[in-house]
């Protein structure tokens, strides 16, 4: 076996919206490393008709597309082992949380870019910071929208640069109206919805805050931080991580789960504590819950999972107890619940969880995450 | 139910028109960078380049004396203004722009003190005329020249500078645009040419970009605020953390300020302390309600007293038109059996404040 190559640099171009000038900036930057005597080539590139973008591509070496069928109509996608193959230093790779046709091999293109990295190449790509997981809810009460294709936290994370191609709604505006960006019938549909001025202004400012904080966490020292813990044992309380927060997310069938795992998990990331979720059921086996319930509950431990959030089925009988004496025994200082919903007659004679656990958790704290409804811009 | 409020959309329009209506003066567009080398004053340029080719009027009112080759190339294809040198410093002829009234003209490095006798002592004022005429600017600007920002940037820069633009002036600008670009690119075209590998000129690198990236956040979330101002309607876009903390004499304050300010820290939000003013206060919740309000401004908190006859009400009108995203309050704010019968406070607050999440400490 030949040595473990070192692993790959990735560098993300973020913007806040399509025309932006991602691509444009990050096919200068691939000129400038080409002409400074780097190997790069381009992975994968969507031109949109741009004419300025396209001119960018000029004498970079642009490694054919997969053509794949798909339910009788034709896609195209990265051909990940023909770049693997031409294993270049650095590989251009557009629109980073594209999702590849079903029956490819890795579900996700930023999957894709893993492998290149795993292999020791160089990945330049652009996202837009409304495909940021944990910000979703919040984009979709800014924009009306909710965006499907996310990224996890934690691979922005792992990236080594992250850079704003930052332009000013105005002018990303005048570029829409001059048909720079979409033809004429789209980009009209586009100012309607996506495209509207105050949308376009907060996601910028989410996105110049998100650029300064992923800067910010790279100059923290590495020595400085305390390794990452997991929940073996039941019991965590006499691990010392240095970290001084630690933040359990309750998850239950609910779709406000997610809300729940995602708010944690940001909150966890700026305050650098450790984030566990859990789910609580009489038994191990779910088997006695209706299939939709049991289903659902497994899907957010799942999509914890994926944002690098440990997740865990508890045993117990009444869900607040157990919940906050997992809570104590790991030394656990914050606990996120969903905002309750049920109202009325019941909620009088037998508090809600979130009543119950308040009640409990009287030696710790206890955020109850508000459900960021879809209110503005649709 | 209320009428349905208009959607900062439909604000920002009415903003704009009126604006649109009043407005004859030019249009401030600063390019801002967190070094040198980072291609402000390309983009500057370029940006030149294409209002011209779009049949706009441009003029070029200064250069810096040591443009890139790339910066260059452009200016070669743009007129430029007759160079005044005053003193060995390049002064952007007033006069002549004014008379010669292009759409737009543009000014690489606002930051400069015009020699003595000059027609105005910075040219950032000479930029004011130029708006005033109505003449559109272009712009760049580093933000070691931003007065407000010196003392946290000299130490990084290990220079002082002279002449620097109020922070004000940059956020009347009606458009700011951040350049940035990663911090070894930015390292290489250096016009110093000098080769800075080191991992501290790194981190002093990457600590000016932060600084930059905020401080345009900042700008952005400051003309956002206007508009949504200017038409009395609270701000709901949670685009920056901002966090409210509930006070009362017999609150944990301290845990609970310093966890909020530990919070907005990390943000880079706002950490607010409110208190609901409540009638007969013994003696000793005065002191101790006292003691909590220096501990808020121990942690620089902004102190807000509110009067309500409702509390809870109260707290949640404020925050809505503060544009609070996380509300902390305490055990404490459970009063009596009887308020358990009814429902406690916190119930309240909780089942009240949609859209924002409320955190509890313990008592």
């Amino acid at each position: 076996m030949p040595d473990q190559p070192t692993r790959g640099k990735l560098r993300i171009y973020l913007g806040y919206a399509a025309g932006v000038g991602k691509t444009y900036q990050m096919l200068h930057d691939a000129q400038e490393l080409k002409h400074s005597g780097h190997d790069v080539v381009i992975g994968y590139f969507e031109p949109h008709g741009r004419v300025d973008t396209i001119a960018k591509t000029r004498n970079l070496e642009t490694i054919p597309r997969r053509r794949v069928e798909y339910r009788s109509a034709r896609f195209e996608e990265m051909d990940t082992p023909a770049i693997l193959a031409r294993k270049p230093q650095i590989c251009v790779v557009d629109e980073f949380p594209h999702t590849n046709v079903p029956g490819s091999e890795r579900a996700k293109r930023w999957q894709d870019v893993q492998v290149l990295l795993d292999e020791g190449i160089d990945v330049l790509t652009t996202m837009n910071i409304q495909h940021l997981e944990s910000l979703n809810d919040q984009v979709a009460r800014i924009s009306g929208i909710q965006v499907r294709e996310t990224i996890p936290d934690w691979v922005v994370q792992e990236a080594d640069q992250v850079v704003m191609v930052d332009l000013t709604p105005r002018a990303l505006l005048n570029r829409l109206i001059r048909g720079v960006v979409y033809g004429p019938e789209k980009a009209r549909t586009a100012m309607d919805h996506f495209f509207k001025e105050s949308t376009l202004v907060a996601l910028r400012e989410l996105a110049l805050r998100q650029t300064a904080h992923e800067v910010e966490i790279r100059q923290l020292d590495v020595e400085d931080l305390p390794p990452p813990m997991s929940p073996g044992a039941n019991n965590l309380q006499t691990v010392v991580t240095g970290r001084t927060e630690r933040i359990l997310v309750y998850v239950n069938a609910d779709p406000s789960s997610a809300i729940v795992i995602r708010r944690a998990k940001r909150m966890a990331d700026y305050l650098q504590a450790d984030c566990f979720a859990v789910a609580v059921h009489r038994s191990a086996d779910t088997n006695d819950l209706p299939e939709t319930e049991r289903d659902a509950i497994e899907r957010y431990l799942n999509f914890a999972r994926h944002l690098h959030v440990e997740a865990r089925l508890l045993e117990g009988d009444n869900a607040a107890n157990s919940l906050v004496d997992f809570a104590r025994r790991n030394g656990v200082t914050q606990i996120f619940l969903a905002h309750p919903k049920d109202r009325g007659l019941w909620t009088i004679l037998r508090r809600n969880i979130a009543q119950q656990v308040v009640q409990l958790a009287r030696d710790m704290q206890v955020t109850i995450v508000a459900e960021r409804e879809v209110a503005l811009g649709s | 139910m209320t009428a349905r409020r208009k959607t900062p959309e439909e604000l920002l329009r009415v903003a704009q028109a009126e604006e649109d209506k009043q407005q004859t003066r030019g249009k401030l567009k600063v390019f801002l960078g967190y070094a040198s080398g980072v291609g402000k004053s390309f983009r500057m340029v370029d940006e030149g380049r294409r209002r011209k080719e779009r049949g706009e009027d441009v003029v070029v009112g200064t250069v810096q004396p040591a443009a890139p080759d790339e910066v260059q190339a452009v200016l070669a294809n743009l007129e430029k203004a007759p160079t005044k040198v005053m003193e060995g410093v390049p002064v952007i002829d007033v006069a002549w722009v004014l008379a010669r009234k292009p759409a737009v003209c543009l000014v690489d490095g606002l930051a400069y003190d015009n020699p003595p006798g000059s027609r105005n002592s910075t040219r950032w004022q000479d930029v004011v005329e130029l708006l005033k005429a109505g003449i559109d600017v272009i712009t760049s600007i580093n933000i070691q020249y931003i007065a407000e920002l010196c003392q946290r940037v000299e130490p990084l820069t290990g220079k002082r500078v002279q002449s620097t633009v109020p922070q004000s002036f940059l956020f009347s600008a009606d458009e700011i645009v951040v350049v940035d670009v990663p911090p070894e690119m930015c390292m290489t075209r250096s016009p110093d040419g000098q080769q800075v590998e080191d991992e501290h000129a790194a981190r002093r690198l990457s600590e000016l970009r932060e600084i930059a990236l905020l401080f345009a956040a900042d700008v952005v979330d400051h003309q956002l605020e206007q508009y949504l101002e200017r038409n009395g309607l609270a701000q709901t876009f949670g685009t920056q953390e901002r966090i409210l903390v509930c006070v009362t004499p017999r609150a944990n304050a301290r845990m609970m300020i310093e966890s909020g300010r530990r919070n907005a820290n990390r943000f880079h939000g706002e950490l607010i302390v409110a208190y609901v003013k409540q009638h007969r206060l013994s003696g000793d919740d005065q002191a101790a309600l006292d003691a909590n309000f220096a501990i808020a401004r121990e942690n620089t908190a902004e102190i807000e007293i509110l009067e309500g006859e409702d509390p809870i009400g109260t707290i949640l009108r404020f925050a809505r038109e503060r544009g609070i995203t996380q509300i902390f309050v305490g055990h404490s704010l459970q009063l009596s059996w009887w308020n358990r019968l009814k429902g406690s406070h916190v119930d309240h607050l909780i089942h009240q404040a949609q859209g924002i999440d409320v955190r509890i400490f313990p008592h």
